[in-house]
């Protein structure tokens, strides 16, 4: 079966809740992870990772935007005003992706943790990858078609954030304590990342992305080796710590960030900026 | 290679008197040829200013990165910031290449920005508390920078050149980015337009002070002398803001805005442009980082700095253990 349009698509009650909840889970993962990594603008570790972690935050902002214009054109409302006037409640974001850089706020004595950067991008981005691979096959062939555009700007973010990670973690010494704290703390989220939510079966039967099973053991490959070659292991479990993201449910985190990103556009969501 | 044995047998006088007579030819001064103490010293105060005031540049604007009011327009600052950034990246490794003889990198260049001693310049150290700002800073500011570089387009020592040349074509379209966000301000709302008015009248003794005093009986001593004499520049501070006053002005004009000084008019007879003087004792001020938000914009340089010591160190051994 393929959808070749939206306005297919919404004829079919069921088909279009399940392609939906998928576009606000992309779409959202995307762009409260963007907004984290422009937080991060001008503080990160050196000039020339200032520069290089910019850069990948535009293309994962320009992936969100992507997603969000599938959902415009899907009849859910005006792209700008999904990423900026939305409850928290209705983010579908996974929480891991919406937890704070550090202590501090960008603006005030911001103490990011650059290791839990390296370790949440890295494992994302190794999970998005595979994730894009699986949409591009998709029922609905405008998701498979972006699933296409993003996969190809994806290479060059994995290799990054791979480099920063077999760096750190055999730096040894602090750098490999502050890595294997990040990646508990990751891992204790990452569930969360790799559920689908209550409308997951749905999704699988319409042939719109594979199973979270499926998805899941590839990422657990994937993983395990990387983490053979730095001579450590992945932890075993993978938890939603802090939330049900894909459920709506989220943290005080996602609150502050959702009130910050859209300071300027509550001033007048009717205005042109 | 004689050539070379032969250059090393003249007397300082003459090495000097050559180096003059190419740079009045104007050939280009590379890194590895021969240069004037004062020469070099002018050169690495200049460019090593200019490289960390792209990267003190980036941080008032950053401040409305995560805060920019559409996708759009979210995206574009990131954008623009992340330039900043870049330029000042290009900057400090042509500096750095200028302080090698010394035994100094860009590690002195941070310490010397923490401790005061390297400055940067005067427009960073202002407030900007609104969206308006961000879009003024584009606009204005780079329209500004875009002046004095283009002054120095020329400059006799190459790398320099050929850097300010990159930077300049991307300063075009910030200041594209910075006009397009003013204008969407002034052609909306009574509440965006008076933000955009507010925000021309917070910035403009910045903008006037932008292009340093005319002379200097006003902070004690200028490099303005031994900039041009060395073909690194060719305009003074006040042929810069004259031109400043002419290219912007009627834009300023065009989108309904009111001038922050009613005094200012254009003077047919000596084909100058007459404003008020800004307080220069404010600039003095400003510049010895005792402007408005120098302190917590320093802060927020040092913290990042120190927040990734580890980063910067677990790097270096792993690169001399490999």
């Amino acid at each position: 079966m393929k959808i070749l349009t939206p306005e297919e698509a919404i004829k079919n009650n069921a088909y279009k809740n399940a392609l939906t909840e998928l576009l606000y889970q992309l779409a959202d993962d995307d762009f409260i992870l963007s907004y984290r990594g422009s937080e991060w603008l001008g503080l990160a570790p050196h000039i020339e990772e200032d520069v290089a972690f910019s850069s990948i935050n535009q293309d994962t902002m320009g992936h969100a935007a992507m997603f969000y214009q599938l959902l415009e054109n899907l009849g859910e409302g005006k792209m700008d005003g999904l990423a900026h006037n939305r409850p928290a409640n209705r983010w579908r974001n996974a929480c891991l992706l919406e937890k704070v850089n550090g202590t501090g706020h960008y603006l005030n004595e911001p103490k990011y943790d650059w290791a839990f950067a390296v370790c949440r991008h890295y494992f994302y981005t190794s999970f998005k990858k595979i994730r894009m691979e699986s949409l591009k096959t998709s029922s609905y062939q405008p998701l498979a078609d972006a699933a296409v555009r993003v996969s190809i700007e994806l290479f060059y973010h994995q290799l990054h954030w791979k480099t920063w990670f077999q760096q750190l973690m055999l730096a040894g010494g602090e750098a490999k304590t502050r890595m294997e704290k990040a990646i508990q703390t990751v891992c204790n989220d990452f569930g969360g990342v790799l559920g689908l939510g209550s409308l997951g079966e749905s999704m699988v039967t319409f042939s719109l992305i594979d199973s979270e099973e499926t998805i899941k053991n590839r990422w657990n490959c994937l993983m395990e080796s990387i983490f053979e070659g730095v001579s450590s292991s992945l932890p075993e479990t993978l938890g939603s710590m802090n939330g049900d993201g894909r459920n709506g449910v989220h943290t005080q985190d996602l609150e502050a960030a959702l009130k910050t990103l859209s300071e300027v556009y509550q001033l007048d969501p009717t205005a042109t900026w | 290679m004689d050539n070379a044995i032969s250059f090393e047998m003249l007397t300082e006088e003459e090495k000097y008197k050559h180096f003059i007579e190419r740079i009045e030819a104007k050939s280009k001064i590379e890194a590895d040829d021969w240069m004037p103490e004062e020469y070099r010293k002018t050169l690495i105060k200049l460019i090593s200013m200019h490289g960390i005031s792209e990267i003190m540049g980036a941080l008032p604007e950053k401040e409305w990165v995560p805060k920019a009011p559409s996708l759009k327009r979210k995206l574009g600052i990131m954008a623009k910031v992340q330039d900043e950034m870049g330029h000042g990246q290009l900057l400090l490794r042509v500096a750095e290449d200028l302080m090698k003889p010394y035994g100094k990198n860009r590690e002195n260049i941070m310490q010397d920005l923490f401790t005061g001693e390297l400055k940067f310049h005067n427009v960073f150290h202002m407030e900007a508390p609104t969206w308006a700002d961000a879009g003024l800073i584009g606009w204005l500011v780079d329209g500004a920078a875009i002046i004095t570089q283009t002054n120095m387009l020329d400059a006799s020592y190459g790398p320099y050149a050929r850097a300010l040349k990159r930077i300049c074509a991307e300063e075009v379209f910030h200041a594209q980015h910075g006009e397009s966000i003013i204008m969407a301000l002034a052609e909306g709302t009574a509440e965006q337009r008076a933000m955009v008015q507010d925000s021309l009248n917070r910035w403009w003794e910045a903008l006037l002070m932008f292009f340093g005093p005319g002379d200097s009986s006003t902070t004690g001593t200028s490099k303005q002398d031994i900039t041009i004499k060395y073909h690194i520049r060719t305009k003074t501070n006040e042929q810069l803001r004259q031109d400043f006053f002419t290219k912007y002005i009627p834009r300023v004009l065009s989108l309904g805005l009111k001038l922050p000084d009613e005094s200012m008019r254009f003077d047919d007879e000596s084909g100058k442009w007459l404003y008020r003087q800004p307080d220069w004792s404010r600039f003095k001020e400003i510049i010895k980082n005792k402007g408005p938000k120098s302190e917590s914009r320093l802060r927020l340089r040092k913290i990042s700095y120190e927040t990734n010591e580890w980063v910067r160190e677990a790097l270096s051994s792993r690169s001399s253990g490999m």
